[in-house]
């Protein structure tokens, strides 16, 4: 019967495996592409540089997977996913990456499930606990502006690598971006409990900007993103005392460990073992 | 082409005439479409199928997705918490076939959380291990394809053509089942046993995904003459069973039925029979997950009812700002 095709034929080997996800069917994820570091590019500077916004990504995607099942709305299901997916796609290329230039040759799962916490780098910011959906989406507003703001600009890295991930992030940062701040609107302009709620999160939120600016120094087009949607949104940005977060240098908050412990658990209770 | 809109002969007046048309559309094989005059039992009967669908897709969506912040691989990760992508948006798709036979989405939301409709009952049963994220993509996106596959010529259009769609993608996560339990097998000892304790665990609620035996079956006569239903129960159970076995040898593990074997005679494998009462037990309610998976969607769905507030407040401002704008 012609309904049982895709059932009977499951146990075969398929010439479009890698329609699956990015690490099917290939042993050289960049094959083909030189991955030789360019001329006057440190080769430890470059791989620090992709460990860390590598990690803020891992990090932003694992808080987005905790809505999974959670969400106010089953569109916001699919957007929350959609962005998080996103955010993983551009960990695993960056980690990647990290493992060729850095001499380890480690793939992108002994960055993701083999360091303590003190090793990762990513801002602090990512790592707060999820929180209500006012500051997901204002922690979202602003990551996604500052992390836009600075692939931006790598997208002219002399690495071509980097560049080619910067690239492609743009586009998909560009959509976190406008889906952020298309909540912040709604819920500041929406009704007095969302409004409050946003209030909040702004608060929450703001002493971590001067962090980001430490580690990319993208404040002028942070600071415009921001002043349009809290302008819109009928809110103001907190004048805030920044908060001395020092991520980028392995000092992480509270949080991080426990994220991890969850991320990584599996992982590291079956040494030796493919999946 | 059995797909042609019922629509194209006018339909004669009077309630004999609709009816006189509805069954010719039924009886050529074409499609009822949402504007055409169906009889009040198929709408229910329709409505309360997609719903329960709809409703299975997202409680669905929580075995799984409990997953995804562990997955041991960032590989596996990505593919599940597409998976899982996905079934909201069948979720949705299925949600919105039911509305274009006058269902409304909150309506149906609050009958799930109320208890007042059911979804399948196979998602009543816990994810104890990474391998489950595996057996369930091969035996229960296996058996949702052998359901729906069907489906896919459905009499109601937009049902069927939802299900086209649905049907792609569960192929696909059922080959990425397959393929997380073919790597655990060339595993380690430990991840081998993790496989067969899951198969052994999923494979009798899985038949049961099939529904009671056709004897027990009150609804499914008038589905199958309405042609909503395309195969009966037991019929689809066994050719479950039949593309299953071989499928099993092939990856190493033991289907834990002692009585299944080949029937030269019949041309299928005999197989024992599902415990029916544990079926009845899970449908009342009584399955081991059934509480949590519906106090899970309640929680999401009250917890968020203030962004859906402030949502709609939003929008009404804007709507009355913009006709301001328009009069000044």
């Amino acid at each position: 019967m012609s309904d049982d095709h895709v059932y009977l034929t499951l146990a075969e080997g398929h010439e479009d495996d890698t329609r699956w996800a990015y690490g099917t069917g290939f042993e050289d994820p960049l094959h083909g592409v030189d991955t030789a570091v360019p001329e006057g590019v440190d080769a430890g500077e470059l791989a620090a540089q992709c460990v860390a916004l590598a990690d803020d990504a891992l990090v932003g995607a694992q808080r987005l997977a905790e809505w999974i099942t959670r969400a106010p709305e089953l569109e916001e299901e699919v957007a929350l996913a959609n962005i998080g997916l996103d955010l993983l796609g551009q960990a695993r290329l960056l980690y990647t990456r990290a493992g060729q230039v850095d001499g380890t040759g480690r793939d992108e799962d002994a960055y993701a499930y083999f360091r303590d916490p003190a090793d990762f780098r990513n801002v602090t910011l990512a790592e707060l606990p999820g929180g209500d959906f006012a500051f997901t989406v204002v922690r979202l507003l602003v990551l996604s502006s500052w992390r836009l703001a600075h692939f931006r600009r790598l997208t002219g890295h002399p690495d071509p690598v980097l560049a080619a991930v910067a690239a492609k992030g743009v586009k998909e940062l560009t959509y976190h971006r406008q889906y952020a701040a298309q909540w912040c609107v709604r819920l500041g302009d929406g009704t007095d409990e969302s409004h409050r709620r946003m209030r909040a999160a702004l608060e929450q939120v703001a002493p971590y900007l001067g962090e980001l600016h430490a580690a990319h120094d993208v404040r002028d087009e942070v600071a415009d993103d921001l002043r349009q949607v809290t302008g819109a949104a009928g809110l103001t940005l907190p004048v805030h005392r920044p908060l001395p977060g020092r991520g980028r240098a392995g000092e992480h908050t509270e949080h991080l460990a426990p994220l991890l412990t969850e991320l990584q658990g599996v992982a590291r209770a079956h040494p030796g073992a493919t999946w | 082409m059995t797909t042609k809109h019922a629509a194209e002969t006018p339909p004669p007046d009077g309630p004999d005439g609709l009816q006189e048309h509805f069954d010719t559309t039924i009886a050529r094989d074409q499609r009822v479409e949402p504007r055409d005059w169906m009889p009040d039992g198929y709408r229910r009967t329709l409505v309360r199928q997609i719903a329960q669908h709809a409703h299975s897709e997202i409680i669905g969506m929580q075995p799984e997705g409990e997953w995804i912040t562990r997955a041991p691989s960032l590989r596996r990760k990505a593919i599940l918490f597409a998976k899982v992508q996905d079934e909201a948006g069948h979720g949705l798709y299925l949600y919105s076939a039911a509305e274009t036979l006058g269902a409304d989405r909150d309506d149906l939301t609050e009958r799930l959380i109320e208890g007042r409709q059911k979804y399948s009952s196979i998602f009543n049963y816990p994810t104890l291990s990474f391998a489950d994220i595996g057996v369930i993509g091969w035996f229960v996106d296996g058996a949702a394809i052998c359901n729906q596959v069907p489906l896919c010529r459905s009499s109601y259009g937009p049902y069927a053509r939802a299900m086209v769609r649905i049907c792609k993608e569960e192929s696909f996560h059922q080959r990425q089942g397959y393929e997380l339990l073919m790597t655990m097998m060339r595993g380690t000892p430990a991840q081998r046993g993790m496989v067969q304790d899951a198969v052994d665990r999923w494979w009798w609620p899985s038949l049961m995904m099939f529904g009671p035996p056709d004897d027990a079956s009150p609804n499914s006569a008038r589905s199958m003459a309405w042609k909503i239903k395309r195969h009966s129960n037991d019929e689809l159970r066994r050719r479950f069973v039949d593309m299953t076995v071989p499928q099993a040898e092939k990856l190493g593990v033991t289907l834990p039925d002692p009585e299944l074997r080949w029937n030269e005679e019949t041309g299928h494998h005999d197989f024992g029979t599902p415990d029916w009462d544990e079926l009845t037990r899970v449908i009342k309610g009584e399955g081991p997950c059934n509480a949590q998976r519906v106090q899970r969607r309640r929680t999401a769905h009250e917890e968020g009812a203030w962004v859906r507030e402030a949502a709609t407040a939003h929008a009404a401002r804007q709507a009355a700002r913009a006709e301001k704008g328009a009069v000044a």
